[in-house]
Parts: structure tokens; sequence; C-alpha cells
């Protein structure tokens, strides 16, 4: 599996030769029958594909108007040919964004446009064969939907709708993907991505406890399904069980317990990740976020807060009031929902947080934007507040910070490489060079400031970057979460502030 | 991506996680080592026996934090961490050390 040559680490956005064809190979493995039918597709490939499919793309066509107009509206102006972090990292030109939409465009104009009924050679217009398929299935999985080509295009065309539709299309003819369909079923029989029964969590959230105590000296609570609490608090399974992701949860109790307020986890929605997204499914996206707001009305609570995940993010300020909404039981003097980093925010401008920042002192942070938060939603009441309000909390916590350069960042940011269902060990060859812009970016700040660690708010990010920062030299716990250094800074009523107990725990 | 062991034929998925955990045994658990190049020693099988019992009670692996604390309870503060568990398991202790143990692969963004 591991054998590929990476590209090693270089300029972030230096534009590598082309390699034609250099990815053709890459695919994720195929979602087997019983979790295709579970989500309500069929098991394998349909007979009538072909006639099932074009229904498929005229159904997205119709409720869509976004795609129909990006299939429209390209000019081949060039501007996003240079953008994709999968094309600076593979060279491949397929993975340049308007070659990607053009794998669906052809089709479009083909089935969809006078021009191309008539006169296809005329117009690049294709049939829907197998090859094209299989094309799809190759390169609709090279697209993390990170959406950073969009920023650059002049019309703002949006590969991640393309990407979005193209694996929905593929879903119901019976080709999905293990990673994303597997998980997705998971969510809707045991409540999240992991699989991790009520019992299990139940006993993970009391050993952390325990943890917590021995650290701090004081009773932390990390409550699961208290009626009554008026928070919420939903994150990625990936805080229960990951590294460096646990340490962040930690963090997100200690800020509770400081806050005194109530809040709950609940093991019915032990999962804010919303995998619907990446498959295209609005169905799907629907019913795993209804059952957020069933255990949210079903413990009675006024606020609802989400834990550093990035697309989690995306989906419940964008797409939750629609979806599920609305949202009219919660307090609506808070934000609806809010997130994590708002919450730590507020109490710090409030002044209600104490940090001995030099217990980050052996840490020179960097941040990395994750895409669904930078792109595609917003925090605080501020534009841009999706970006000062992380890195405030890190320099609230933190002495040392330094930013990676411009055009790597904010909206400009790139994906970790491992963002839009992509996060599996079969597509590990994409995963890794994929990663290269991010890599270089950083290497720069690590190189020139001394930068000793990178920040992510996204359980993929942090999974992403365990797994990939030591092929490029770096090592895995290089990776934390913003809840992690303020975890390691922040000092709770009552707390013996002993050095040698702070800061301890980043590195293990 | 089947093992044979001791002449019978233990199914397994396309990672080489067995599909029916029922079928483990110790000397599956050693073929499946030899194919991901691990030596099973002592401090292997411990961890192993640990992530069986665990999720023999609760239906999945332990959290890798959890994990680091049993060994570091049964072989010492030494070994207690993700860095030696890393050294047992250079692909990672939740998903090598789960495959080697018969256990499903924790999914989600782990």
């Amino acid at each position: 599996m591991d054998d590929f040559t990476l590209p090693g680490l270089k300029e972030p956005v230096e534009i590598p030769k082309i390699d034609q064809g250099a990815m053709a190979h890459s695919q994720p493995f195929s979602a087997a029958p019983d979790h295709q039918i579970a989500l309500g597709f069929p098991g394998e490939l349909v007979d009538d594909w072909h006639d099932k499919a074009i229904a498929k793309f005229g159904e997205i066509l119709d409720s869509q108007r976004a795609l129909k107009v990006y299939m429209d509206a390209c000019v081949k102006c060039g501007a996003c040919t240079d953008k994709c972090h999968y094309f600076l990292g593979t060279g491949d030109p397929k993975n340049m964004p308007v070659a990607r939409q053009d794998l669906m465009r052809k089709i479009f104009r083909r089935y969809f446009t006078w021009a191309g009924k008539w006169l296809p050679w005329l117009v690049g217009a294709k049939d829907l064969t197998r090859d094209v398929l299989d094309e799809w299935y190759s390169y609709f999985h090279q697209c993390s939907q990170c959406r950073r080509c969009s920023v650059y295009c002049p019309y703002g065309i949006d590969t991640a709708e393309f990407s979005m539709a193209a694996r929905e299309i593929m879903d119901h003819i019976g080709m999905g993907q293990k990673y994303c369909n597997e998980i997705i079923g998971k969510v809707h029989d045991i409540g999240n991505n992991l699989g991790l029964p009520e019992k299990a969590l139940g006993a993970t959230l009391e050993d952390l406890e325990e943890d917590l105590e021995d650290e701090t000296g004081i009773a932390v609570r990390l409550p699961l399904n208290e009626k009554g609490a008026d928070i919420l608090l939903i994150t990625p399974s990936a805080d229960f069980f990951a590294e460096p992701h646990v340490d962040g949860l930690m963090g997100y109790a200690k800020v509770f317990h400081q806050a005194g307020v109530s809040w709950t986890l609940s093991s019915k929605a032990s999962e804010a990740a919303n995998f619907a997204m990446f498959i295209g499914s609005h169905d799907q996206m629907g019913k795993i976020a209804e059952r957020i707001r069933d255990a949210a009305m079903e413990l009675g609570v006024k606020r609802i807060i989400v834990g550093e995940c990035g697309h989690a993010w995306r989906v419940a300020y964008n797409f939750w009031d629609t979806l599920v909404g609305p949202f009219d039981f919660l307090d609506p003097n808070y934000p609806i929902p809010q997130h994590i980093c708002e919450f730590t925010y507020d109490l710090i401008q409030k002044g209600e947080l104490t940090f001995d920042k030099s217990a980050n002192d052996h840490i020179t942070p960097t941040f990395h934007d994750s895409c669904n938060v930078s792109r595609a939603s917003r925090m605080g009441d501020m534009p841009g507040g999706q970006f000062k309000i992380p890195r405030d909390i890190i320099k609230a916590c933190c002495n040392n910070f330094v930013d990676m350069a411009d055009d790597t960042i904010h909206e400009n940011t790139f994906c970790c490489g491992g963002g839009g269902g992509l996060l599996t060990d079969d597509l590990l060859e994409l995963r890794a060079k994929g990663a290269s812009p991010r890599m270089g970016a950083y290497d720069q700040v690590v190189k020139d400031h001394g930068v000793t660690h990178l920040v992510a708010i996204c359980a993929i990010c942090k999974t992403q970057f365990s797994k990939i920062m030591p092929m490029y030299g770096f090592a895995m716990d290089d990776i934390v979460g913003v809840h992690q250094l303020v975890s390691n800074a922040l000092i709770l009523d009552g707390q013996e502030t002993n050095e040698e107990n702070n800061g301890e725990t980043v590195d293990e | 991506m089947d093992y044979t062991v001791n002449e019978q034929t233990i199914n397994a998925d396309e990672e080489g996680y067995i599909t029916d955990i029922s079928t483990w045994s110790k000397d599956l658990a050693d073929t499946i080592a030899e194919t991901e190049n691990i030596d099973m020693g002592d401090d292997h099988w411990e961890v192993v026996n640990f992530l069986r019992d665990y999720y023999e009670e609760y239906q999945i692996a332990p959290a890798v934090r959890v994990l680091t604390k049993a060994v570091k309870k049964s072989l010492g503060p030494d070994k207690g961490n993700s860095k030696y568990l890393y050294e047992l398991f250079p692909y990672g202790p939740a998903k090598q050390a789960c495959k080697i143990a018969g256990l499903p692969k924790p999914t989600g963004c782990v």
C-alpha cells in the first residue's frame, strides 16, 4: 500500500509538471451490498445503470439550480487549474478542477443541451459509457470538496457540488463507496461513525473524568444523557477515541466546568459528523441531522454546541435549519447552533478564563484553517470570524503564534488531504500526495520561525495529519487541537497551579 | 483477502479484517501478524488480549488513551505510552492491533 513516491517538501503553490493519468489507478473500495441497501441504494450496479444515472442527473439538475448554472458558466479561463491540492500533489491533469467538472459537464451537454444532443462532436459532449462511469468513480473520489478552487473561479463555480452530485448518482445505480456508506449505516444503527455503543461511551467518559481529576485535582464532569441540562454538546466520535482528539474533548469539559454551565453529551446523537454531505445525499443528511434535533428535544436543552469538526459545522451552520428546522425550542439569546470556539472565545472576551500561557511555552503553534469552517461557514458576528476566533483563542493560551503564508490560510487554505469522505487507508496515496501543499507551507514556518505544532479544529484534519506528517519528516503528535492547547493552559478555580502538572499531557 | 490456518480458510475483507470474529484463534493471530510483518512477542499479546477482553465487554475497541492506561498498568510506565504502542504496531495500535485481535476496524475520523 505504501509503494508510492511523495512529491516531498516544496513551495506550497509550486505548479508540478503534468503527469497524464498519474492517479487513474486510484479508487476507493466499493460499498458492500448490505451497506448500500441499508441506505436505500441498490446493492450492486443495476442493469439499467445508464438510464437510471441520466434520470437521477436530471432530477438533481432540476432541484439544484446552482449546479445547473455551474454546468453552463465555465468559460475555460484556467484560473482554477493550479488551485487543487490533489493536482499540486499528483500532477494528474484530471485533478485540475475544470477537468474534474468536465467529466460531468460532457455528459450534461450530451443529454441535457440541444447542441450536445444533435452536434455532440462540436461541443465536447460524450455518451455516458462504462469507461466514463469508472472515471467518475476514480476522480470524484479524488476531490475532498474543500472548495478552494471556487475561491479563485471568477464565476464561483464550486467543484464540490459536482463531486457530491456525481456520488449521489453513483449511489443510486449501486456504485457506492465503502468508507462513507458503512459509516452512515453505523450512525443510524449505533449513533456514531465509530460504532461506539452507549455502554462503551459511558465507560470512556468515566475514564476521562478520572484522568481530569488526577490532572487538576478537581471533579470535572463529562455528563451523558442528562435531562434538563442547558447545553447539548455534539462532537465527532473521534473525540471519544483517537489521539489527539480526546485531549480536545477534555478541554471542552474544562471550559464548561469553569463557565459553570450545565451540559451533556447524548448517546443518541453521539456524533456531530454528517457524512451524507460527502455523498451528496440530502435525504440521508436530513435523517442524520434529525436525530440531533430529536436528542436535543428529548433532553430538553436550551442550546446546542458543536465540537471541533469541520464539515459538521458546515452542516449545522448552513443546512440544519433548512433540513430539520426550525430550532425555535432553543434559547434565541445564543447562536443556534454555536461553535465550541465561539463559546470559549466569549468567555475569554469576558475575562472569565485564566490561563497559564507558560504551560504551552514548549509549543510554537500555527493554525491550519479547516476547509469547511473557513470557506463554507462562519463564526461570531463579524466577517472573517471563523479565522479570527480560533487564532485569538490560541493566542490567549499560547505565548507564541505564527501564521503560514497568506495564500495558504484563511479562505485560501489548503485541504488537509483527507476531507470529503476520503480519510480511508485505501486512498492513502492520494491523501499523502494531496497533503503536500499544506506540508510545504508548514515546513516554511518550521524552518523560518521555529514552529513546532500544527493546530486544527477538525477531526478529519487531526487524523489525517497524525498519519501523514511522519511521511514528511514531522512527528505524529505535532498535530494538536485548539481545545487541547486551551486544556494545557486553563487554570480551573481551586486548581493547584503546580507547573509540573501543566503542559505534560500534550506530548503523550 | 482470506487467511489459511490449519488448512482452514478464514474469510477477511479487502483490508484483511476477518469478517466473522468467532473464527479467530491464536494461530490465526500469528498468521495475520505475519502478513503485517509483526513478530508476536509477549507485549504484543498483552495488547491483543486486552483488546479482546475489552471488546467482549463493550463491542468496540478501547480508545487509544484507555489502551495506553491499561498497558501502563500491566507493563509499567515506560511502556504505557502511545510511542511504545506504535513500536509494537507501527500501523497504529487501534487499527493494526485490532486486525490481529480479530476485531472490526474502527471507522470514522480515526
